[in-house]
């Protein structure tokens, strides 16, 4: 739809000038609200705080926004090519209980529980993007809008993880569980493990979105799908890849998240899908699709941990009124980045 | 779907049938159990006690048929009130409302057709809408954990407490803790925030409480799948000086750790099972049978758990 708005060529020159200058510099201040804000908010959460600039409370937040975060980097591909995702709290858990049945039945059935658990790990992302096509297939091919297709399997995937687990908690073996354990707990020259896959996962997500024909692609998907289409893109191919990444990073997000509760329950990862899109939309990407940042993105994912983060580390406001803040901050955020409409 | 219900419907014209045989003297009961879906482990033990009640009840009472249904959200259930009462015809109902105020209509509704109606846990808006109502205790589920955290810290220490999600029987519950640390003004409630009977939420909020408390002495996780999450968040901020985690409800996983002292900072619990489902549904079907009424509430006690009594709360089979 922006390119409607555009004057039919009168004065190219200084038209392409005011476009090419302007909005840059506007934007590129809109870019920098969600920054703007997560330091607000950390200065405020330092005041309110002393324990909360520590290292220790730092590495705890940025451990915890690993699973968001790595999925809100699918998710911005997806949101980004003009689609969305809402099953991916479902596909977490389903995933999550996936494997741990799997390395609980393949531990004594192998021999080995360390080939046992590598598998599973192998297992959680070969799901995530099968999981992931089947998305992308029914999009595209079956031509049903993203919007249901997800509403669809966000029930399926739930319902199954209920299923398998009988409606309680699937559990990883003791033995099993402990030989996990330091894909979450352990560190990496004092930083965890979940931190450097998401610094990781978010670097690739960033190439791939800047610096690849394919991320150009999505984003030309994203503003204008015909012209994409006239322009020789492969639309389907590309759309389906986005959905299939997308179902990749679940897959990554799960596997770290597994080790941490060695478990799996109804309640894991729900309402997941809201805090990646949130985290995605807040980081100053538009919700339409067309354009995004990967680094926004991270900020946005780190700063709604912030937040719950602040309110638990003080008493000064009403626990009942916890859910208020976070609405009041996210709202004055996406106030801070707003671009043109 | 239409050859179930109509099978329903068919079963139901069957048992009509034979309750009007002059030859039987006592009346049949055709039970209904109206009951939220598995969503959670405490709801998933719901549907396995529930289930267990039909198949013993059904097993020992030739007069008795019952049948479950379980609905998602409160308008399901409301709509499958309709259907046992107008296709299966039920003349008892044992139903675990969703929502207080949602389904005190439609259970009124199934009262108003001549069914006797027992309420579980969940009391409605409007109790003339049930004849009885079968709970647990929320206000022991508080006040033992309090009395038994007291008196391991011989009255003086700090604590932390997690809670449910904000309803009136979480309320109930803190409430009660609250009243029994009143009276020891050396034992100091240093916070209590909500992390959604959620394992995620409760490690997240254990872990700021570790960061922002620097000697904590008993943490009431107020819910058995809570405290997996908080014992997580302590083992890996590595401290040592939490004496006493408290959980709640009684989950086999808990009851395990107690019977075999796998832990000495989990030494004991409070029963809440799920198990007063089945309770709610023996002693209706069984007053029914006998044309007898219930109390008009029946609260099924919780009671400490500790090593001794353990093994009478371990049911390995149940999902909770």
């Amino acid at each position: 739809m922006p390119p409607e708005q555009q004057t039919p060529q009168p004065r190219p020159e200084a038209a392409a000038h005011r476009s090419e200058t302007a909005p840059r510099w506007t934007e590129r201040l809109h870019g920098l609200g969600p920054v703007i804000g997560l330091v607000l908010l950390c200065i405020a959460g330092t005041l309110l705080n002393g324990d909360f600039a520590t290292v220790d409370n730092a590495m705890n937040v940025l451990t915890r926004t690993a699973f968001i975060g790595i999925i809100a980097v699918g998710m911005c591909f997806v949101i980004i090519s003009g689609g969305i995702d809402l099953s991916v709290g479902s596909m977490a858990a389903l995933i999550a209980g996936s494997v741990i049945m799997f390395i609980n039945w393949a531990g004594p059935a192998s021999g080995s529980p360390l080939l046992a658990v590598v598998m599973g790990a192998v297992l959680a992302v070969v799901l995530g993007a099968v999981f992931g096509l089947a998305h992308g297939l029914l999009i595209t091919k079956g031509r049903i809008e993203p919007f249901i297709v997800t509403l669809g399997t966000l029930g399926i995937f739930r319902a199954y993880l209920t299923y398998f687990a009988d409606g309680g908690a699937l559990t990883l073996d003791n033995e099993l569980s402990d030989l996990y354990a330091p894909v979450y707990y352990a560190s990496l020259a004092g930083i965890p493990v979940p931190v450097w896959v998401f610094v990781i996962v978010a670097i690739v997500g960033g190439l791939i979105l800047n610096r690849t024909a394919y991320g150009r692609y999505v984003q030309a998907i994203g503003s204008n799908e015909q012209v994409a289409r006239y322009a020789a893109v492969d639309v389907d191919r590309v759309k389906i890849l986005t959905y299939v990444l997308l179902g990749v990073c679940v897959g990554i997000a799960t596997l770290l998240y597994v080790p941490r509760l060695g478990s799996a329950s109804p309640t894991t990862g729900l309402l997941w899908e809201l805090e990646a899109i949130a985290a995605v939309i807040v980081g100053g990407t538009a919700l339409k699709g067309g354009a995004g940042s990967i680094t926004g993105t991270v900020v946005g994912a780190v700063l709604l941990s912030v937040i719950s983060n602040i309110l638990n580390l003080t008493s000064i406001i009403s626990v009942y009124l916890n859910a208020a803040v976070q609405g009041f901050v996210i709202i004055i955020v996406a106030f801070l980045q707003r671009g043109r409409r | 779907m239409t050859t179930f219900t109509r099978r329903l419907a068919l079963t139901a014209v069957a048992a009509a049938a034979f309750a009007s045989l002059p030859a039987l003297a006592a009346e049949k009961v055709n039970l209904g159990v109206s009951i939220p879906a598995a969503t959670h482990s405490f709801m998933g033990g719901i549907n396995y006690w529930a289930n267990q009640a039909k198949k013993d009840l059904e097993k020992e009472h030739k007069d008795l048929k019952i049948t479950i249904k379980t609905a998602a959200n409160a308008p399901e259930q409301a709509n499958q009130l309709q259907d046992l009462s107008t296709v299966t015809k039920i003349n008892a109902l044992v139903v675990f409302p969703f929502e207080s105020a949602a389904l005190t209509k439609p259970v009124a509704q199934v009262k108003a057709k001549g069914a006797y109606v027992t309420v579980v846990d969940r009391g409605l808006t409007d109790t003339s809408a049930q004849d009885a109502y079968v709970a647990g205790d929320n206000t022991a589920f508080g006040k033992i954990p309090a009395e038994y955290i007291v008196k391991q810290l011989n009255g003086k220490g700090n604590v932390v407490a997690l809670r449910g999600i904000a309803t009136t029987l979480d309320n109930e519950r803190m409430d009660a803790f609250n009243a029994v640390l009143k009276n020891s003004p050396d034992i100091k409630l240093l916070d209590a925030k909500y992390a959604n009977w959620n394992r995620d939420d409760a490690f997240k909020v254990t872990q700021d409480y570790l960061t922002r408390f620097k000697s904590i002495d008993a943490i009431w996780a107020a819910d058995d799948d809570m405290a997996v999450g908080v014992l997580k968040a302590i083992e890996q901020a590595k401290r040592d000086d939490i004496k006493i985690i408290f959980g709640g409800a009684g989950a086999k996983g808990m009851v395990k750790t107690i019977m075999d002292g796998k832990d000495k900072r989990i030494t004991a619990d409070v029963s809440y099972s799920p198990k007063f489902i089945y309770d709610a549904i023996k002693l209706t079907a069984e007053a029914r049978l006998k044309g007898e009424k219930l109390p008009a509430t029946t609260i099924i006690p919780s009671v400490l758990i500790t090593k001794e009594n353990a093994k009478d709360f371990y049911h390995p089979n149940s999902p909770f």
